[in-house]
């Protein structure tokens, strides 16, 4: 029989009565989902910020910035852990060093590239209104790379939020700790809920950051 | 059977980690064998040529019509943010039921299916824009020399987007290449696998061996696919003249989501 189609039963694609028994740990397994996710995000948010204004300030820095950060993007996350576990253990940190890392380069490059992007003849204008140059940054500058930084964090947001099941593996819990679970006992359902749930949240957050992108930036809405 | 999860919180610092990387990965008879590291580079690699090349077979050519014919943003858009939000991790575990069920076994076809879904994405969104991007004058220059579609296609646009395509198939196989790792979890013995068991048999020079490996295979492809990029595409290189092309500032490009 199909693994789709048998019987409900532990052996079914889906035994919806376990998940029905479990939903506690289903519920405390997003909670630690959207945790992780979170601090990844915003950790990286915080660093990329800093990185991109030093590759705007200091045009030279871009080059080995970025390619700094592509070396970390280019190695696979187990090995990232296999590196970490001796030295930071198994333990938040070593998770939260992987997953930042990985964020790193889109999100730099879409600051800088967004920060860049904005033109040169409304930031005369901006300096012309006497704006100061906080100011200009804040008012002007980031307001019109809020599309491209927030494309960044959209790939960041959905690349973490797939990459979070990995750090199960080394005991953070997550959907990956239920997908794991079921592997260890070759038991399905559990894979299943975790794998949907992840797929879900992903796009939900998605979703989510697609509209925070129509509230902050209207006047692109006014352009379709 | 003990899962991963299990064997790796057995895993404990330990202080002499880079003598016990050397000696492992210096050591000969770590090297042969069915389970050595060269039997489990070359699996490693093999699975992801074979993954690279399914996706590719799959994606570029509808990718290359669609982009001609500039219809399918919508559809491009929503197949890179579903392949985006895909948990490699998760599609493994999924697929390994349906694997053992119909035959194909544990370990290679559960971990290449999940990795063409995962090389997909970039292949065919770069395709896509790279032949919708190309410039409407070459088409219709190439259209009035009396090329026909097919050849319009095949000598003027697929070349035109040809850096795109295969920056497309870099990130894909740099991806391919660092998830393939996630086999080890269901019985793959690529790199990966050294990593898994120098977790659960608390042999670090294994384990730092195998992520050593698979970060410098990794690395490898990158530069591999920036070559065949140069190399492929001499066009852009004398494009512009080479004292120019150095005083100018770096160009800086977004991770584009939208097509």
């Amino acid at each position: 029989m199909s693994p789709l189609l048998g019987a409900n039963g532990p052996d079914s694609f889906i035994w919806w009565a376990w998940v029905g028994d479990h939903l506690d740990e289903i519920w405390e397994r997003t909670v630690q989902h959207v945790q992780l996710t979170a601090i990844a995000l915003v950790v990286g948010f915080a660093i990329s910020v800093v990185l991109a204004l030093v590759a705007l300030r200091f045009r030279r820095t871009y080059a080995p910035i970025t390619a700094a950060a592509g070396v970390m993007y280019a190695i696979p996350s187990l090995a990232l852990f296999a590196f970490l576990v001796p030295i930071t253990g198994l333990t938040l940190l070593t998770a939260e060093i992987g997953l930042v890392s990985y964020t790193l380069l889109i999100l730099i490059r879409n600051i800088v590239a967004g920060i860049d992007g904005v033109p040169t003849a409304v930031r005369e204008a901006a300096d012309g209104m006497g704006y100061t140059s906080w100011r200009r940054f804040v008012a002007v500058d980031l307001r019109l790379a809020t599309p491209t930084i927030v494309a960044g964090l959209r790939i960041a947001a959905v690349t973490t939020i797939g990459l979070v099941t990995v750090t199960a593996l080394i005991g953070q819990g997550g959907y990956g700790a239920l997908i794991n679970d079921g592997l260890s006992r070759s038991f399905n359902t559990p894979i299943v809920v975790g794998a949907t749930l992840s797929i879900a949240m992903a796009i939900t957050v998605d979703l989510l950051l697609v509209g925070f992108e129509r509230l902050v930036t209207p006047w692109t809405r006014a352009e379709r | 059977m003990t899962g991963p999860y299990q064997l790796l919180a057995a895993a404990e610092p330990d202080p002499s980690l880079w003598s016990e990387f050397t000696t492992y990965i210096t050591t000969a008879e770590n090297w042969t064998g069915d389970r050595g590291i060269w039997a489990d580079l070359v699996a490693h690699v093999e699975i992801s040529v074979t993954a690279v090349a399914i996706a590719a077979a799959i994606a570029i050519v509808p990718a290359v019509l669609l982009g001609h014919a500039k219809k399918g943003g919508l559809f491009a858009v929503s197949v890179v943010n579903i392949g985006r939000a895909l948990p490699s991790f998760a599609i493994i575990a999924l697929v390994l039921p349906f694997s053992l069920e119909w035959g194909f076994g544990l370990g290679f076809w559960p971990t290449c299916v999940a990795l063409v879904l995962l090389a997909i994405p970039p292949m065919f969104t770069n395709t896509y824009t790279g032949v919708r991007d190309v410039d409407a004058g070459t088409v219709e220059a190439a259209a009035g020399m009396g090329m026909t579609p097919r050849r319009v296609i095949w000598a003027v646009e697929v070349p035109s987007a040809a850096p795109l395509i295969i920056t497309g198939a870099r990130v894909a196989a740099v991806q391919v290449v660092a998830t393939a790792t996630l086999g080890a979890l269901v019985g793959f013995t690529g790199l990966g696998s050294l990593i898994v068991e120098g977790f659960a048999q608390q042999n670090d020079g294994k384990l730092l061996t195998g992520a050593f490996l698979v970060a410098v295979l990794s690395l490898l492809t990158e530069a591999l696919f920036y070559g065949v990029q140069r190399l492929a595409t001499p066009w852009a290189r004398v494009a512009e003249p080479r004292r120019a092309r150095r005083r100018r500032s770096p160009r800086i490009e977004p991770v584009a989501l939208d097509v």
